[in-house]
């Protein structure tokens, strides 16, 4: 763990969810930074804390950050946030359109990639494959951000990197157990590649939940949206 | 940085264009405005810049690619122009606020007042405006912490949650001329009543800020042609 540049005596807390990507995301950008944190974990699909509910009323949801009891929700908020604090292993480049870019990937991920996807594996069987020509085309066009670089941060990671952690290592996991093949290396050379970069990196893999864990839990909401839908 | 040839797409009656612009007003940035009717149809110049979504704003500085989005415009002229006078907060926090509120005024907010105009039956549109009710009631509270007893957002100076909220005050006093109903008003949202007043009179908004008439002539041709669109489908 690198040295922590900031102030004696900050108490940094995050709340999440074990499976979320969101909150990994948050907990990614922590680690890449040094930044010590402790997490407290949320029963989402249970019943949510009071704390969360005091903490993120306007959506009641994780990851909520929380650094000397001042509350931020919305994870790519978060994320902006930790950058402007912790100035270590900066997650956003130093020059204006460059940071335009990353911001404009990131959004990208969450306002098309993310939805696009979930459509795609879990949306209705009679949308299924125009889902899947959505999504695949999502994931085409984010394929070009990377521009020949390692990471959509250049050598490391950044916050696209960081935004499309559920590119990254949930999609292969989920598009095996839905049957629905996006994210291949002939499809996607690039984006493929960048996958396996990504998870090889040691502070994203300290930063993942289990892959079976993950697969279990997909594979259970997958059969419970099935079980919704039968007649 | 150079004063390098500044070009902005949008179009007169959309909040979103109305961004960027205010934010180069207030760092008096020269930029040539081109406004797209997208009504007609949408020119080669914004399918060029903004292949992904289709959509303005889209800011085009000197010889670098388009930007869009339009808060990410705003971010990028703040940045770019930083000897200006600044458009987020200075602090770190403040700043995750403002980012927070604008970020749920686009996602929730004014989705709500929109689904207003196109309510079908007096229960889904009674429900979308206790939603937005809502959100001006949670907006009235952030504006007591955000500003501080100041007359703007950002303080003394507008900022970037002014300039996002302010926005949509347009297309807000059209729906409450429609509706026959306020919805920021003195009594219920004294903060933002006054608040709006002063934005809107701001010498950086006063000139981009489509006048209320012409914004509802307007809001009655898209509302029509929503409808006959969805008379249409319904047809099939």
């Amino acid at each position: 763990m690198k040295a922590v540049l900031g102030t004696m005596g900050d108490e940094v807390k995050v709340f999440g969810f074990w499976a979320s990507p969101f909150s990994r995301r948050v907990e990614l950008a922590l680690r890449f930074k040094g930044v010590p944190y402790e997490y407290i974990e949320e029963d989402i699909l249970g019943n949510k804390s009071p704390l969360l509910l005091h903490y993120n009323p306007v959506h009641k949801k994780i990851p909520v950050f929380l650094h000397n009891g001042k509350p931020i929700a919305e994870s790519l908020v978060i994320l902006e946030y930790i950058d402007d604090t912790w100035k270590s292993n900066p997650i956003l480049p130093h020059d204006p359109y460059d940071r335009a870019m990353a911001r404009f990937w990131a959004n990208f991920i969450d306002d098309k990639c993310f939805p696009a996807f979930m459509k795609a594996v879990m949306g209705p069987e009679n949308e299924r494959e125009k889902a899947v020509e959505e999504a695949g085309d999502c994931l085409k066009t984010l394929e070009s951000a990377l521009n020949g670089k390692r990471f959509f941060g250049g050598d490391a990671i950044g916050m696209v990197d960081i935004a499309a952690n559920f590119i990254g290592f949930w999609v292969r996991i989920i598009q095996e157990i839905a049957g629905v093949e996006l994210l291949s290396a002939d499809k996607l050379p690039a984006l493929f590649k960048w996958t396996d970069e990504f998870v090889s990196c040691s502070v994203v893999k300290e930063s993942l939940p289990p892959q079976d864990k993950i697969s279990a839990a997909f594979k259970a909401r997958i059969d419970q949206a099935q079980t919704n839908t039968r007649p | 940085m150079a004063t390098s040839e500044v070009k902005l797409l949008g179009s007169w009656p959309s909040p979103y264009a109305m961004r960027p612009r205010i934010a180069l007003n207030i760092k008096s940035v020269d930029y040539e405005y081109i406004d797209e009717k997208l009504w007609e149809g949408k020119s080669q110049l914004l399918f060029q810049s903004n292949p992904v979504y289709k959509k303005i704003p889209v800011l085009i500085h000197g010889h670098l690619k388009p930007i869009c989005e339009s808060l990410i415009i705003v971010q990028y002229i703040d940045e770019a122009w930083s000897s200006g006078p600044s458009i987020l907060p200075s602090d770190p926090y403040e700043r995750a606020v403002a980012r927070f509120w604008a970020a749920y005024l686009d996602d929730k907010w004014f989705p709500a007042v929109k689904s207003i105009g196109v309510a079908k039956g007096e229960e889904e549109k009674k429900a979308a405006i206790a939603q937005v009710e809502q959100g001006l009631g949670l907006m009235e509270e952030a504006f007591g912490q955000c500003s501080k007893g100041k007359a703007f957002f950002g303080g003394d100076e507008i900022g970037y949650l002014d300039i996002a909220f302010g926005s949509f005050l347009g297309w807000l006093r059209v729906t409450e001329r429609f509706n026959e109903m306020k919805l920021i008003d003195e009594a219920n949202t004294p903060g933002l009543a006054h608040w709006a007043d002063s934005f809107c009179s701001h010498a950086a908004v006063k000139d981009v800020m489509p006048d209320t008439d012409k914004l509802a002539e307007f809001g009655k041709m898209v509302i029509a042609k929503i409808k006959a669109a969805g008379a249409a489908a319904q047809r099939h």
